[in-house]
């Protein structure tokens, strides 16, 4: 993607980052009023109130889980691990393009990020917000959940530190927490701004506390600058790493589809793909309803675009060197595994995520589609769906024929199973919703600075162009 | 426009955050003192019993055998709580009327069993054997503590499993000759190490750490 | 050998016994009732979860104190929440019994009396509580071996269900009530010489009850005694009468014959000496280091049995077909006329010329068996095959019979109801069984049970029989009463009670001695003072060695010669050919073949959760009965069936459901398909459908004896099967049977493997590795599998589920592949569907040594011990489950609700002290029995040696008839584990992924006939 520049001259026809025609103060306007004058648009009413509902239904289910019993869901033995963990790798994916946007685009210096990074990260933290209830609901003994933490125990026994759901509730944590850093600190001049333009008393204290009393002065801003970028820095690896240990859960056991090398390059590049995806889901609502196009320009869409056809065409290539190397490892239960997936019960999902995730993703190769809103929120939510099934995929078919046909079983989710995972869906949106009402969604002082630089480009374009 | 904060709050602010960082510290840090009080553990925490039964009276005044009167244990995971007659073997004659004595009395009149609370009482998932430690050289009192020295009985030790595990993994700490094993009186010499090291080779005494050792 | 005492007289349990029997059945036994309600239709989810999160509980090894104290209050027992309860208490005796030690388990030997025999036992007791039932050694029917019926038998000893109160009409009422009412019936009937007494048992093989019964007809000359029995040894008296002209038991020594066919015979799980059987069988066919020779199994059966499945060849035919055979062979053999092998179909005539050059290569030295069940006529040429081949005396002797007056109790129970209508029988008494349940259809037994004005009926559940009987009367367990039995060579066994009756249960003996006007006799005193009579010598003496030794010296029966008379006469001396054939030409017409389910036996099971929820062997189907067919048949009538899509293979099967048509009556029932069973014929397995078993054995399965009539009760023609068009989903805990080339299970042939005595060893892999191995040190536990030797009778599951408190869950979370046992018999087929070779392998935990369960438990609550065991610390485990995905052998198992019962009273009694009992939400798995490792090291180090080989005996290893399960200290060179693991057959499953087990198998060794190439 760092070769994007080079491609620009061609994109700056379709759009500019930013739509011409707006000074510092209109964008602060635009942007802010969202937030403290605009009157709330009725869909966002709409939206709130059925993801609401949803959340309900979460707290119902998971009421119903902890009183009764994981045995409430579809697991077995030998299927163990169903909806809870591909749940979990779906939502930790989703939520890695905040990072990726945020920091490793900001460290590219891509501009074309800042008008998306907001609600990007805000995304990521409510993804992996609704990640992390899984491996705590997925417990027999969800109460108990505080002994994969080190800490001085009366029974002198620590975690059994080779298990990577270890090392997985390190990385997690990790991740959330660099990331609400990274989110905050960048907010903090806008908070700033909302402070000083809010009127009512309330809404300014509120915004003043959390602004901690920024005043923009240069050291401030100078303070700021290390702070993001060193948080960047930080970020950085963890976009890696995080996925990487995620996949580790499979990689490490022995599960044939689970034991390979190749998931964690694989794992990170679809969990970019289906964050973008996200991204994307989420963008062009949101610029449909407040009227944000000339910020998320049709740019944005392209080049968003872009990175998912590159990632996606990654995570085809998974998929092609899964089977391969199933075939030419000449390893039975691989070779099983595959033929079961292709042919087995759960065939349709195998070739619904082959459509989803490869086959429809490739008409991003059109421009045309690229640049079309609608087009692109059609493929975006396909890659959500596909991601899923993917897997689903990998977590069931893998468990229900692995080494001793004697033992093997089959899945399928009970109600409980949809009840928390579309719960979760719903809490997600509603966090979303929640954010955008009150936190302004696309970064007033960086469009600013966006401004300035595209000022700068427009006195150097010749007069005729 | 009109300042919403006070210069003030900047201090604040500073104090807060780094105040609390230390208050969270502080808190796991209670959370492990409380686990580790004697509140939790109820050790030196005497319980009520029907009797009040002193093993200091018995033990050192009378030096009755601590398997007088729990028959058990040497060949049994159960050390055996006396039966209401071990009791009145002697106080038929001694304090044969004494009122303490009443509810020992009236359980043998009636034959109904007297009910006393368990002072050293394992969670349910833990298989403990008195014969085997007893065998090994595990003193009474290295568990029980000073028995002889308690009016009313209660715990010496917290009995978790950090506690047993100090044993556990190195035996040459803590075991002593057999015949010291009910010797109430008996202190470790200086050159424990050196004795346990020899007891632990001479009684075959492994480190047993295994889960199922007493977990199963 | 464990020390054992004679029964104490006051046990301390009287207290526990009051309050159970008080106890009204709502209060406990929530967690079975919902399961047993999700039985019949699939409930939703909501409704069918036992309630509460109950803590880690072993009440019953913590308290049993409680339980001895006279002072015992249960409320203070109902689940412990808290790990440690804050204020337990401890209740000691007020004087404690002699030689008694707490903590410390006492043995007492009994005997357990099924299929008209008795199995001795050893029974481990806690603290006054039966826990555990093991196989006696001195016993000549268990040789220290105990089938799945008479482990489990001590889940129906606890059982809330049994009925627990004396009923008249009814109506609650008092024991005394009934000896008042019984004692003035009497009355009248000494006046009448008895002449309208009935007195209706099953066949009795106690000698005291026999001599009671004697004694009553001759103080009642006019009374009659009826014997019936739904499963009985009917064919096998009757056979034997028209070959010998009088009733004898054919004695069979396996060990002495090199050539066996066994004819519509599964002798290795029926019949008085099945144990006996098998480990002869499979001592006899075992071959170790490339050398040894094995007897040859052949068997003709119409339904696949585990006979089937070990034998080296197995024959399918229709019943009528394997009467024709049994005939041609006769003929073939001298010993019969007018049978000849064109009748049969040609692949049966090769295979017949086969046999029986075979039986006659080896005379004096082969041995032909037909089954219990199998037709009179089958019997009687069988015996007279035997003496053609001069196996009479040598493979085969003849003793009296077992059964103390071998009469046909369908011809008793017909009579019976003749005199009933008749109007002859003013007083009928029912001393167990339950026959207005399982008469035959054509008898009309519950419709005239009304016309008898007295009618008692004594039982262990207030079941059907009792429902038509004024008076109920609870009957005592055998764990609680005095009685005596005869193992199959009559050697008798001294019952005795290992605990006072939980619910003031009476047995037969009391009540017979009531009719004999002695009321109030215990039943102590009525068999001590039988065996006063019979005993030579010091009574006292006598007595007490009997008790401890399980056996009464010198009781076995002396063999009789008898001489069949000329086998010609056989089929005119029958009344009616027991065997029509179908009719060809009509393809829908099938035979119809009725035998006793193989898990909850006749019926008298169907309570027993743990039978209930048994894989019944071959068709691994729990909670249910199916009708039986095989796969070409099936293809014919249109039957399928698919797999769900939860549960799937290990769970949820959907078959066809088909309307039965059979002598004018119709039931509907699903099909299930078993390869290998004959064409052209159905099996259904009777025992199910009942309608008052109690909570988890009403409305189970469908009630088959509404077809079996008096004059075919074990085959017949004229079965029509039509396919209903609904589904029905069946609880199988195996459905896939091909083993997709793994080599799971390695077999050869005999020939074969005295050419390569390492085939087994080729596909090992050798896994090299660059790390330093671990040594263990002082002890190496490990465990070697005999596949050859096993024969999938499914007494190690139930051995495992009673020592570690294994929970049962119920046909619902079956059919989610939910099922909790520990130890698992895998059974696979190889060949063509129609006729597979069969083979069992047992898969318990496999302990690997570089375990990939451990490595990615992230709390170490799974971790490997200092002595090689896989351990599960279950108070760590917070369930994450990826141990269980991560072990290639899915031996782990996983609570995924409460199933274990921590509300139930009784079962609290049940529970083994030294095992914990495992709450929701935790993995559990085999352990080796580590509470048996452990017991026996701490007494070794107590005496300061190492623990001696095979002084550790897992449940499994201990209850297996074939001594298939071998389990020992490998670091011991001279252990008989170790000298297993080194031989050629020794290999381990999935040996490539680099676990190391240290459960491994011997590979299977057939001894087929070169004759008979198998297709």
């Amino acid at each position: 993607m760092a070769d994007e520049t080079d491609k620009m001259p061609a994109a700056e026809e379709i759009a500019p980052v930013i739509e011409p025609g707006y000074t510092y103060a209109s964008i602060t306007d635009k942007i802010s009023a969202i937030v403290l004058t605009r009157p709330t648009p009725l869909l966002w009413y709409v939206g709130f109130g059925i993801s609401f509902v949803f959340v309900l239904i979460l707290l119902f289910a998971v009421t119903y889980l902890l009183t009764e019993g994981v045995g409430i869901w579809g697991i077995n033995i030998p299927v163990a691990w169903g909806f809870a963990i591909v749940n979990f790798v779906w939502w930790i994916g989703i939520g890695h393009a905040g990072t990726l946007i945020s920091a490793i685009l900001l460290l590219l210096r891509q501009k074309w990020r800042n008008s998306i990074n907001r609600f990007a990260e805000a995304m990521t933290l409510f993804a992996v917000m609704c990640a992390g209830l899984f491996p705590l609901l997925h417990l027999g003994r969800p109460w108990y959940f505080y002994w994969l933490f080190p800490y001085p125990s009366t029974m002198d026994i620590q975690p059994q530190f080779r298990s990577p759901l270890v090392w997985d509730v390190f990385a997690v944590s990790t991740y959330f927490t660099v990331s609400l850093l990274f989110w905050y600190v960048g907010l903090i001049p806008d908070l700033a701004t909302l402070r000083d333009r809010a009127r009512q008393r309330f809404p300014r204290f509120a915004y003043g506390m959390l602004a901690m009393g920024w005043r923009g002065s240069a050291i401030h801003w100078h303070r700021y600058e290390t702070a993001y970028l060193l948080l960047a820095g930080l970020a950085t690896p963890l976009v890696v790493s995080v996925h990487t240990v995620v996949s580790f859960d499979f990689a490490i056991g022995l599960v044939p589809g689970w034991h390979s090398t190749i998931f964690p390059p694989y794992f990170v590049a679809g969990a970019i793909y289906s964050g973008f995806a996200m991204v994307l889901t989420l963008a062009i609502p949101l610029r449909k309803v407040y009227g944000l196009e000339d910020f998320i320009t049709l740019r944005h869409l392209k080049n968003m675009g872009e990175v998912m056809l590159a990632t996606g065409l990654i995570v085809a290539y998974g998929y092609l060197m899964e089977g391969f190397m199933a075939w030419y490892s000449g390893n039975p239960y691989e070779r099983y595994l595959m033929f079961s997936r292709m042919h087995g019960l759960y065939r349709y999902m195998f070739w619904a995520l082959l459509l989803f995730n490869i086959v429809i993703p490739q008409a991003l190769w059109f421009l045309r589609v690229r640049t079309s809103p609608l087009a692109l929120f059609i493929i975006a939510i396909c890659v959500n769906i596909g991601m899923w099934l993917e897997r689903y995929v990998i977590v069931v078919v893998s468990l229900a024929r692995d080494f001793m046909p004697s033992a093997w079983g089959t899945y399928s989710g009970t109600i409980w199973d949809y009840a928390i995972f579309i719960g979760t869906i719903g809490l997600f949106l509603a966090l979303m919703l929640v954010f955008v009402r009150l936190l302004p969604m696309i970064s007033i002082f960086e469009m600013r600075g966006l401004l300035h630089d595209e000022e700068g480009a427009e006195a150097a374009r010749p007069p005729e162009a | 426009m009109a300042q919403i904060f006070h210069r003030s709050t900047n201090t604040i602010s500073r104090v807060s955050i780094f105040g609390g960082v230390a208050v969270l510290l502080a808190l796991l840090a209670a959370v492990a003192a409380i686990n580790r009080s004697s509140y939790l553990t109820e050790v030196r925490v005497a319980r009520a019993q029907p009797v009040q039964f002193s093993h200091k009276h018995h033990v050192s005044d009378d030096g009755i055998d601590c398997r007088y009167c729990h028959t058990s244990v040497e060949n049994s995971s159960f050390a055996g709580i006396p039966s209401t007659k071990i009791c009145m073997n002697c106080h038929t004659q001694i304090w044969a009327d004494s009122p303490i004595l009443e509810p020992v009395r009236a359980s043998f009149r009636t034959g109904k069993s007297l009910e006393w609370t368990r002072v050293h009482n394992l969670p349910g998932f833990v298989y403990f054997d008195h014969s085997i430690h007893v065998s090994k050289g595990v003193g009474c009192s290295t568990c029980h503590g000073r028995v002889d020295q308690m009016p009313l009985m209660s715990r010496a030790n917290t009995l978790y499993m950090e506690w047993c595990l100090e044993c556990h993994r190195a035996p040459e700490r803590f075991v002593r000759p057999r015949e010291q094993v009910f010797n109430m009186e008996w202190q470790a010499p200086e050159d424990q190490l050196a004795l346990g090291q020899r007891l632990v080779r001479e009684y075959r005494i492994q480190k047993l750490t295994s889960c199922s050792v007493c977990h199963r | 050998m464990p020390d054992k005492k004679s029964y104490r007289e006051n046990s301390p349990l009287d207290a526990v016994r009051e309050k159970l029997g008080s106890l009204s059945g709502e209060r406990y036994w929530r967690g079975l009732e919902e399961l047993s309600e999700s039985e019949e239709f699939e409930l939703f989810l909501g409704e069918e979860f036992p309630q509460g999160i109950g803590a880690y509980s072993d009440i019953g090894r913590r308290d049993f104190i409680k339980f001895i104290g006279a002072s015992l209050a249960l409320a203070g027992l109902s689940g412990c929440g808290r790990a440690a309860p804050a204020d337990e208490k401890i209740v000691p005796y007020v004087t404690q019994p002699e030689g008694w030690v707490p903590g410390k388990p006492l043995f007492y030997a009994t005997a357990f009396t099924h299929n008209g025999a008795a199995t001795g036992l050893l029974v481990r007791s806690h603290e006054g509580r039966p826990v555990k039932i093991e196989g006696n050694l001195a016993h000549p029917d268990s040789l220290g071996a105990a089938d799945a019926f008479a482990q489990a038998s001590i889940l129906t000893l606890y059982d809330p269900d049994r009925s627990q109160v004396v009923t008249n009409g009814g109506a609650i009422t008092t024991w005394n009530a009934f000896l008042a009412a019984l004692e003035g019936e009497m009355e009248g009937q000494r006046l009448n010489g008895g002449a309208g007494l009935r007195i209706l048992t099953e066949h009795v093989t106690s000698p005291t009850l026999a001599d009671q019964l004697r004694a009553l007809l001759t103080r009642f000359p006019r009374a009659k005694w009826h014997q019936y029995e739904p499963a009985g040894r009917d064919n096998a008296f009757a056979g034997a009468r028209l070959a010998f002209g009088e009733y004898v038991d054919a004695q069979y020594r396996f060990s002495d014959a090199d050539v066996i066919l066994a004819l519509d015979a599964d002798f290795l799980s029926c019949g008085g000496g099945r144990l006996r059987w098998a480990r002869e069988i499979a001592a006899r066919r075992r071959v170790r280091g490339g050398k040894g020779d094995m007897s040859r199994l052949y068997s003709v059966e119409a339904a696949p049995t585990t006979t089937g499945a070990v034998s080296d060849h197995r024959l399918a035919l229709r019943p009528s077909d394997i009467v024709a055979f049994t005939r041609a062979l006769a003929a073939r053999l001298g010993a019969g006329s007018g049978g000849d092998a064109k009748a049969l179909p040609t692949a049966a005539a090769t295979w017949l010329d086969a046999v029986a050059r075979d039986l006659e290569s080896q005379r004096g030295r082969s041995l032909v068996i037909a089954g219990d069940y199998a037709p009179v006529l089958v019997h009687a040429l069988a015996h007279a095959m035997n003496q053609a081949l001069g196996n009479a005396g040598k493979t085969v002797s003849y003793t009296q019979t077992v059964a103390a007056e071998p009469v046909d109790g369908i011809a008793s129970l017909r009579e019976l109801v003749k005199d009933i209508d008749a109007g002859q029988v003013a007083s009928l008494i029912i001393l167990g069984g339950n026959p207005v349940f399982d008469a035959p259809a054509d008898i009309p037994f519950e419709r005239s049970l009304p016309r008898v004005a007295f009618t008692v009926h004594l039982g262990l559940y207030d079941d059907e029989t009792s429902a038509r009987c004024r008076w109920h009367l609870p009957e005592a367990h055998y764990l609680e009463s005095w009685s005596d039995a005869r193992a199959s060579d009559g050697t008798a066994t001294i019952v005795q009670p290992l605990i006072a009756p939980l619910y003031s249960g009476k047995t037969a003996h009391e009540i017979v001695a009531v009719l004999l006007g002695q009321s109030g006799r215990s039943g102590h005193e009525i068999v001590r003072d039988y065996w006063r009579r019979q005993s030579r010598g010091e009574f006292e003496t006598f007595w007490r060695k009997s008790l401890h030794d399980g056996v009464v010296d010198g009781t076995a029966f002396p063999a009789k010669t008898v001489n069949v008379r000329s086998g010609a006469k056989f089929e005119s001396q029958l009344p009616g050919s027991s065997a029509k054939s179908a009719e060809p030409e009509n393809k829908e017409v099938l035979e119809i073949v009725f035998r006793p389910d193989p898990t909850i036996f006749d019926g008298r099971f169907a309570n027993n959760g743990w039978l209930q929820e048994l894989p019944k062997p071959l068709t691994k189907l729990t909670w249910d009965n199916a009708v039986l067919v095989s796969p070409k048949t099936a293809e014919r009538l249109g039957f399928e069936q698919k797999i769900g899509t939860t549960g799937g293979e290990r769970g949820r099967i959907f078959v066809d459901v088909a309307e039965l048509t059979y002598a004018g009556v119709k039931i509907r029932a699903p099909v299930w398909i078993a390869p290998g069973h004959a064409d052209g014929a159905a099996t259904v397995l009777f025992g199910y459908g009942r309608t008052r078993a109690g909570r988890v054995g009403d409305r189970v399965g469908f009630n088959a004896y509404l077809l079996r009539r008096s004059d075919a009760p074990w085959q017949d023609a004229g079965l029509m099967l039509r396919k209903t068009g609904s589904q029905y989903p069946l609880a199988c805990t195996q459905y896939h049977h091909n083993m997709e080339g793994r080599e799971l299970v390695r077999s050869a042939a005999l020939e074969e493997y005295r050419k390569r005595p390492d085939f087994a060893r080729d596909k090992e892999h050798s896994n090299e590795t660059l790390y330093p191995g671990v040594s263990y040190e002082s002890y190496a536990w490990g465990m070697a599998i005999d596949t050859s030797a096993c024969i999938g009778c499914n007494a190690c599951v139930i051995a495992c589920q009673a020592e570690n408190n294994i929970p049962v869950v119920g046909k619902t979370e079956v059919t989610r592949g939910r099922e909790m046992h520990w130890l698992r018999i895998d059974r696979y087929y190889k060949g063509s569907l129609d006729e597979p070779e069969t083979f069992h392998q047992p898969v318990p935990c496999m302990h690997c040594e570089n375990a990939p369960c451990e490595i990615v438990c992230p709390v170490g609550a799974t971790t490997h011990s200092q002595e090689g065991l896989n351990e599960m610390a279950y108070n760590r485990c917070v369930g994450t489950r990826y141990c269980s995905n991560n072990c290639p052998y899915k031996v782990r198992r996983f609570n995924f609700l409460q199933y274990a019962d921590f509300d139930t009273p009784s079962f609290k009694l049940l529970h083994n002290p030294n095992v914990t009992v495992r709450s929701r939400g935790v993995m559990e798995k085999c352990t080796y029995c580590v509470q048996r490792i452990n017991a026996a090291r701490i007494d070794a180090e107590k005496e300061g040696r190492r623990v001696r080989d095979g002084e550790v005996q897992t449940a499994c290893q201990a209850a297996c008839p074939a001594e298939a399960i071998v389990f020992g200290d490998i670091n011991d060179r001279g252990s008989h584990v170790a000298k297993l693991k080194s031989d050629l057959l020794n290999y381990g499953l999935l040996t490539d992924l680099n676990t190391r087990p240290r459960t491994t198998y011997l590979a299977t060794v057939r001894n087929p006939n070169p004759e008979l190439k198998k297709t």
